[in-house]
């Protein structure tokens, strides 16, 4: 050991007499206490939002732990057996043994059934929470410079566990997840030129083949998540490498993180959350039930049952692929089936495309080059956040006529009527969506300027000589303030050099034009934060209301019922 | 707003007032309140581990067949004990942190994520360097012959996929030909004309699904049954002779009314059977495709594209209903050579 002089040796520091010894050992190996050093006590902001993405790491690790356990038992292998197992209506049935597998391990092994349910249902909350991550993520702004990349990993993590999990369901192969892999065939049939080829190597031959079930099976458990995990790893050390975004807020700026330290605080936090996601969905294994697979019976291609739905997350999909008209056209001697292809093939990567480029369209309209750091309120950012929720709008408009059938029937409604209103909803909702939107986010940063510049309403009620009842306003505490004027000022726009410094037209004008164009609709009607002078002016006659005022007094704190807390 | 131009950097309206006072916990100034909460604390990780003994307890006492309240009691004991230890487990090591670790907020400043302008321009160099003294630049030789093996290099990785499967054969053939019998899907009786009323539809396999050998084993099994089923199915309905508006060529593909069509909708292969005897329409569960079975299978709403192949029938000798041909149109999803494919189908008919 070299310990070199000048320092203490650890184990004479008393801090940590007990651990001195293996960590002296570890690190005369390693030397990893340079990086310990830097990240043991590493700053997290916290906001309840943050939590969003925790809950899919989380659920990530359920699905690998309770998976490993349903690898002992089931057999990925389309090979067809007679059934003699405890589910005694199938008593003599011919079907897959991964269908028969699937069947031992929710009847027949103990605690099968439930690691099947906390499985199925993780993955469900995995794809939630990751959508509901991105979603946090996009309206705030987090993903601007330097979190890009970052973004785009995301964008990975979200497309990959899309398919992980259409994987996942696929494999049990009874009457539902066969009709799904029947879709998934027709899909990679309407390939243009190539797909006949693809679907004979993907399923070994014509469908359904007996290849599909154990090439799923190893996508599912090797190959998809050993690449989700590595995307996982990526994401994480980029987060620790920018630091966490932060809201802004009384010393909180763009160049600092104020939070609590990973050891002891945030590594509690975050631990103890592990339990609860895993707590969690074990309840909805016990109390829900899910994918109930002896419903529905093993795959027969000859059958199916009305009401065959997708795993939520591919609604959206299967809502496009209903709304779609039924274009087929021939030319060049080859068929094109728009019909799949455009809603199938195009709707999954159109929405990847779309997510994957925005970041980096939204920069080149506002000409940002800068590090954010402070994430940005929603209604601060009207148009960003127009176009979020008119794609959540489009988004959901696809999943609903997902369901179509169901809410047909439910509701009493004619299916072709109701497929039609999707299919105009399709385009006209997002529309709709958008301007509302926009408009509501306006007016949330007027009411902001109006709390800062005229105070909140306390909730006193005075009456003025002539008989007039008004509402008495009071500043509001500097810090809430501040933190409602902490962001950037709206840029003021210049219209973009028709010729350079010699006279010469500019060789980019066109596209300078463009983005012109853009960059005066992205800022169009955002209201810009009070000046200092608005705020000065607005504190002088802060106090002038008719009548007499009766003093609010020191003691007065506020009412809570304005959403403004009583301590200021 | 004056006519003055105002600087845009307008400073901010409201100064920084710097990070809240730090607000105590109760537990930071009782120590009664602190001893509370870790008793609280210590009380959910004892039940927490109560819970996970009961697992084991549970899993060799509660028979596999109990229910509870219609749950199995089993997935339900194991379920409640399993995640409500774990949650406790969690709940516990949150409010530990909460309630008793130290809350003091700490400020942590942030680096640029860009390295600084001399690692970039020494990095620069480095990489130059290395280019220089491997003479990758110098040497356009080399490094083109290696750049182009590396290609090459792709084709063994893409052959070599190339047993996926078998190149894609003819897909415009089904089982069905000439004097096949038209069976029941459920019993694999043939079927006769006069079992059928108008209106009914029955869900029909050709007659070789249901086929045994000399040794009475099935002559289709397995996979080759399931590929079987997922082309050959078939529905056959009776409508009024009258409601049947049958193409050109096409008059004489019924019996007394009935009719067959192919199962496997042309959209993506969803095998349909939600029928409305009023209308005679049959509708696909999966994507809504609607066909008009009395308009020779034509597609009256969704997203399917080509019509509902129908199969010619004609009756046997002992009058049971049999296929007069093959499909003369292609069965199942399109693919790419559909278009090829069919054209080849009607030169030979």
């Amino acid at each position: 050991m070299s310990t070199t002089e000048q320092y203490t040796p650890i184990q004479d520091t008393g801090v940590g007499k007990k651990a001195a010894g293996p960590v002296g050992w570890l690190d005369d190996r390693l030397g990893l206490a340079g990086v310990a050093k830097k990240n043991l006590r590493k700053v997290f902001p916290e906001h309840w939002s943050f939590m969003l993405g925790e809950i899919a790491l989380w659920s990530f690790v359920v699905l690998l732990l309770t998976g490993v356990f349903l690898t002992f038992w089931f057999q990925p292998s389309m090979t067809e057996v007679e059934y003699h197992g405890s589910y005694l209506p199938f008593n003599g049935l011919e079907m897959s043994q991964a269908y028969k597998s699937t069947l031992d391990i929710s009847f027949d092994i103990r605690g099968g059934l439930l690691i099947r349910q906390i499985h199925h249902w993780a993955a469900a909350l995995f794809i939630a929470a990751m959508i509901a991550h991105m979603l946090r993520v996009f309206f705030t702004g987090a993903y601007r410079k330097p979190r890009e990349i970052n973004w785009l990993i995301g964008v990975g993590l979200f497309s990959l566990g899309l398919v992980e999990g259409f994987a996942g369901y696929s494999l049990p192969d009874d009457l539902l997840s066969g009709t799904g892999l029947r879709f998934v065939d027709g899909l990679i049939r309407s390939i243009p030129l190539v797909g006949s080829y693809l679907e004979f190597f993907i399923f070994g031959g014509e469908f359904p083949g007996d290849e599909i079930i154990p090439r799923l099976y190893m996508a599912h458990i090797l190959l998809i998540p050993a690449i989700l995990l590595g995307l996982i790893g990526a994401h994480m050390l980029l987060l620790v490498y920018h630091k966490h975004t932060q809201w802004p807020g009384p010393g909180r700026t763009e160049q600092n993180v104020v939070g609590y330290p990973m050891l002891p605080v945030y590594a509690a936090k975050a631990g103890g959350f592990f339990f609860v996601v895993f707590g969690f969905t074990a309840l909805m294994g016990a109390l829900l039930q899910i994918n109930p697979v002896w419903v529905y019976g093993p795959y027969n291609p000859s059958e199916v049952t009305a009401g065959s739905q997708p795993d939520w997350y591919m609604g959206f999909s299967e809502g496009l692929v209903r709304l779609m008209p039924g274009w087929e056209s021939t030319f060049f001697n080859y068929t094109w089936s728009w019909n799949v292809f455009i809603p199938g093939v195009g709707g999954l990567t159109g929405l990847f495309v779309i997510l994957g480029a925005w970041p980096f369209i939204e920069q080149w309209i506002t000409g940002d080059k800068r590090d954010h750091h402070l994430l940005q309120r929603p209604r601060n950012a009207p148009v960003r956040t127009a176009l979020g929720v008119a794609g959540m709008t489009a988004y959901g408009v696809a999943w609903a006529a997902g369901g179509n059938d169901i809410i047909a029937t439910k509701f009493h409604m004619d299916i072709y009527t109701l497929t039609n209103i999707f299919r105009v909803g399709f385009f006209v909702f997002p529309i709709i969506a958008f301007m509302v939107t926009k408009r509501i986010c306006i007016g949330l940063q007027r009411a902001d300027a109006n709390r800062i510049l005229h105070g909140y309403e306390t909730g006193v009620i005075e009456r003025s000589p002539d008989g007039g009842f008004s509402e008495r306003h009071a500043p509001l505490p500097a810090s809430q303030q501040y933190t409602l004027t902490a962001h950037d000022r709206v840029p003021v726009l210049e219209a973009p050099a028709e010729t350079d410094e010699n006279g010469v037209a500019a060789p980019h004008s066109r596209k300078e034009k463009v983005r012109a164009k853009l960059q005066a609709l992205y800022y169009r009607d955002t209201l810009d934060k009070p000046t200092t002078e608005d705020v000065q002016h607005a504190e002088e006659h802060l106090g002038e209301i008719d009548g007499h005022p009766v003093e609010l007094g020191d003691e007065f704190q506020g009412v809570s019922e304005t959403g403004v807390p009583r301590v200021h | 707003m004056s006519d003055e131009l105002q600087p845009v950097s307008d400073t901010e309206p409201i100064k920084d007032p710097g990070l809240a006072e730090h607000q105590f916990r109760p537990q930071d100034v009782d120590e009664s309140q602190a001893k509370r909460t870790e008793r609280q604390i210590a009380w959910m990780f004892r039940i927490a581990g109560l819970l996970f003994f009961g697992f084991c307890v549970a899993y060799f006492a509660v028979d596999i067949d109990a229910t509870f309240l219609g749950w199995s009691a089993q997935n339900f004991a194991f379920g409640m004990t399993l995640g409500g230890g774990l949650l406790l487990i969690g709940v516990g090591i949150i409010q530990w942190a909460k309630k008793l670790m130290g809350d003091h907020e700490m400020v942590e400043m942030r680096h640029p994520s860009a390295s600084s302008e001399e690692d970039r321009v020494a990095v620069m160099k480095d990489i130059n360097a290395g280019i220089e003294e491997s003479g990758f630049g110098r040497r356009p030789m080399i490094r083109n012959s290696l750049l182009g093996s590396m290609a090459l290099l792709g084709l063994p990785a893409v052959v070599l996929l190339r047993d996926l499967g078998p190149l894609p054969h003819s897909q415009r053939e089904t089982v069905w030909k000439k004097g096949m019998r038209l069976v029941n899907d459920v019993t694999g009786t043939p079927i006769k004309p006069s079992d059928m009323q108008v209106g009914q539809l029955v869900n029909g396999q050709p007659a070789i699904v249901y086929e045994t050998d000399a040794d009475g084993e099935a002559v289709l099994h397995g996979t080759e049954l399931l590929q079987v089923k997922s082309k050959a199915s078939i529905i056959v309905v009776r409508m009024r002779p009258e409601d049947i508006t049958a193409s050109k060529g096409r008059e004489n593909w019924g019996v007394d009314g009935i009719l067959c069509f192919s199962k496997i909708c042309t959209h993506v292969g969803c095998p349909i059977s939600l029928w409305e005897q009023q209308t005679h329409h049959l509708l696909c569960p999966c994507h809504q495709s609607t066909f008009d079975l009395g308009d020779n299978g034509k597609v009256i709403f969704g997203p399917a594209h080509r019509p509902l192949p129908q199969l010619p029938l004609g009756v046997d000798e002992e009058g049971y209903l049999i296929a007069m041909s093959d499909f003369p149109e292609i069965i199942a999803p399109s693919y790419p050579e559909l278009a090829r494919d069919q054209k080849k189908l009607d030169n030979k008919s």
